[in-house]
């Protein structure tokens, strides 16, 4: 397939490893931080073919992964309402909450539905002006631009049964998160292409500068993985700490200027609670007060629930990459996809389902 | 009374799935991967238990007097009823026919029941009808019994139809995957996925450029040729939901052998692997309802595969079995080599496949 083959080809994939492995005087630790370069790097087998002195960790970048808990117990409460119509991506539906996930609601009667777009949500709404239709607005800065724009076009259209349950997060406060913990292992990044295809590439610039760590903003096919991190260890052992850009085709500097003015218009940044790591300053979207209207978390009355995560599961220690999936106690036994203990054993681009599915 | 001790007797009358882990079914008991595993294999097979039932293969071989029958029975539900390349009626007759070919069997008879909500139209009814009189025609099957139930409107999907079949085996070889051996070559009948992502298309107004039309066919035809020319045949599986990947991981699991695909060498449509890869999904897990493995010794392969090839120009050879590399592959294994050729395991789904959110 035209612009997928090339980046899936064998010969030049074993020409970067050989360069890699020619490059490296001594180990580097590596993160990838979205769950769709974790993915394919499980999937096509790519850390099989780097030398066993560099280690890729897998980061926070798996949108599911990171919904915290009590938002998904929010997202279950109100899908279990009578008059909703509750619209979901796909793989949100199978996360557990406390109790049960929305596939579960589902089948005991509730309007659970998967939609590809926002802006079917929207159309949903137009077309039953009786009920409540409330989408579940989950994801990195690469989703954000098509749930605004759902937002706004509600608000345009003044529809007043459709509202959105928001749990928007960002990369650069996650990534500087990891960054500032005593803890931290990570040495350089590969930064998350989509995400920097929306946003641009110039807000790592403060991150690579204050903590001496290379930026590689990365593509997800096995040919821009490579290329990446044949990008991270030559400013590694060059002793450089900059944001570079391997995936060119689809990355520019400032990034889509139309969908970051949409974003500007409709969220707010605001602090979020990630998943396994706890509330992070200034790390999430919310829905600016104009918008507020549109707040499924005001119009149901769940706002103030908390819920803890549950203590066996390790999720934050592995999205911040101190240790990886099989390491768990409970991988593979306690903790499976059928029965997962926590979000990274459930999302396709969870580094525990990735491991699990492709590794065992 | 027996002597057991009573425990032990309601134990038996216990379900042996533990509520808490589902106390409601959910349709990924239905899709094919793991839970329609446990369903299968704590509720049912330990329920009807028999000889017949632990080959787990598409039908059961019945012997009588020397003659051997294939049994077996199948359920179609889907929506919309009418889809690009075929319809309820097509896939109901195919289905059946292609789990009798699978067990090697010539099919002869099917029975058809018709479940019909209240309000269908019965031109569309007619539609349907029609369909299977020229699946079956086509095939040279005969619709010989049936049944017809009409639920209340809103309590069932527009049309559920069943068919079961019955085949004659007309060789002596045992088609089944503990047949498999060491040194199988697994050929694929030709390209994957074009039924799921046709069906996803239409039922959730996906567009493409062109219209992805469903693979529903009879394989009754190749599979009969095949076993005419004398192929010595070791296992046969059409692909159905859960796709090429289920299909052979249930078959390494009874055979307790490796198999090694080549992902490159497993013919997918462009417009197929467009779709796939916008929705995050993967061709290999992708429903399918005119394609089937088969697993024959080496020495036959290339007759197998010339044959094949003469009713679809996709049909290849996509790997080989091969004794367990290692003790955790013991239990069978599906593994896979990657386009940059690293390999990796193929497992079972876990639920349904879902689109992802980036």
């Amino acid at each position: 397939m035209k612009y997928i083959d090339e980046y899936r080809n064998a010969k030049p994939a074993a020409r970067y490893a050989r360069s890699i492995a020619r490059l490296m005087t001594k180990p580097w630790t590596i993160m990838e931080v979205c769950g769709g370069q974790t993915h394919a790097i499980v999937r096509f087998g790519i850390d099989a073919l780097l030398p066993h002195e560099l280690s890729l960790v897998h980061g926070p970048g798996c949108p599911v992964c990171v919904t915290p808990l009590e938002l998904i117990d929010k997202a279950i409460e109100i899908a279990s309402r009578p008059n909703v119509i509750f619209c979901s991506f796909g793989d949100m539906l199978r996360v557990p909450g406390s109790a049960k996930d929305l596939l579960t609601v589902k089948a005991a009667g509730g309007d659970v539905r998967m939609v590809y777009s926002p802006l079917d949500a929207v159309k949903l709404a137009r077309e039953h002006p009786d009920r409540e239709v409330v989408f579940f607005a989950v994801g990195f800065e690469t989703t954000a631009p098509a749930n605004a724009m759902a937002v706004y076009q509600a608000h345009q259209q003044r529809l007043a049964n459709f509202s959105m349950l928001v749990s928007h997060v960002l990369v650069p406060p996650a990534m500087e998160a990891i960054l500032s913990s005593p803890d931290n292992r990570v040495q350089g990044f590969l930064a998350a292409g989509h995400v920097c295809t929306v946003m641009g590439c110039e807000e790592y610039e403060p991150l690579a500068r204050k903590y001496r760590v290379p930026i590689v903003v990365t593509g997800f096919e096995p040919l821009d993985i490579l290329q990446g991190v044949y990008m991270c260890v030559r400013q590694l052992e060059g002793g450089r700490a900059e944001v570079e850009n391997q995936y060119t085709r689809s990355v520019r500097k400032a990034g889509n200027l139309s969908a970051r003015q949409l974003i500007r218009e409709v969220f707010d940044v605001t602090p979020r609670k990630w998943r396994g790591i706890g509330e992070i300053a200034r790390s999430g979207l919310g829905l600016r007060p104009e918008y507020a209207g549109f707040d499924a978390e005001r119009r149901f009355d769940v706002a103030g629930r908390r819920v803890e995560e549950p203590a066996e599961c390790v999720s934050g220690r592995i999205l911040r990459g101190l240790i990886k999936p099989h390491e768990c106690p409970a991988f593979g036994s306690r903790c499976t996809p059928e029965h997962p203990l926590g979000a990274t054993m459930v999302s396709s681009e969870g580094a525990c389902a990735a491991y699990y599915r492709y590794r065992k | 009374m027996n002597g057991e001790p009573a425990h032990e007797r309601i134990a038996e009358f216990s379900c042996p799935i533990p509520i808490s882990d589902h106390p409601n079914i959910l349709l990924a008991h239905g899709g094919g991967g793991q839970l329609t595993h446990s369903l299968i294999e704590k509720m049912f097979a330990p329920a009807f238990r028999n000889s017949l039932l632990e080959s787990r293969h598409d039908g059961a071989v019945l012997s009588f007097n020397g003659i051997r029958l294939a049994f077996t029975t199948d359920s179609h539900v889907v929506h919309p009823l009418f889809f690009p390349g075929g319809d309820i009626g097509t896939l109901a007759v195919n289905g059946t026919v292609n789990d009798l070919a699978m067990c090697g069997a010539r099919p002869v008879y099917l029975s058809a029941g018709f479940i019909i909500e209240e309000g269908m139209p019965m031109e569309t009814l007619w539609r349907v009808v029609q369909s299977m009189r020229c699946a079956a025609a086509r095939d040279g099957v005969q619709l010989v019994t049936g049944d017809t139930k009409v639920v209340e409107k809103g309590k069932g999907d527009g049309l559920f139809i069943n068919t079961s079949g019955i085949g004659i085996l007309e060789h002596n070889l045992s088609i089944a995957p503990a047949s498999v051996r060491d040194g199988d070559v697994i050929l694929l009948s030709g390209d994957i996925g074009r039924h799921g992502i046709a069906i996803m298309a239409v039922r959730e107004g996906l567009s493409f450029e062109s219209a992805i039309q469903s693979d529903c066919a009879s394989v009754a035809g190749p599979v009969m040729e095949l076993l005419k020319t004398g192929i010595e045949i070791h296992c046969l599986r059409d692909l159905t939901r859960g796709g090429l990947a289920t299909a052979l991981v249930e078959i390494t699991e009874v055979a307790r052998l490796q198999a090694d695909l080549e992902e490159t060498a497993i013919p997918v449509r462009e417009e197929v692997r467009g779709a796939c890869e916008l929705l995050g999904l993967d061709p290999l897990y992708v429903a399918n309802e005119g394609r089937f493995v088969a697993l024959v010794p080496s020495k036959d392969a290339l007759q197998a595969l010339t044959l094949m090839k003469s009713h679809s120009g996709d049909a290849c050879v996509i790997g080989r079995v091969i004794a367990p590399q290692s003790r955790s592959f013991e239990s069978g294994v599906v593994t896979i080599r990657s386009p940059i050729g690293a390999s990796r395991i193929v497992d079972r789904l876990s639920g349904e496949q879902l689109p992802r959110i980036c």
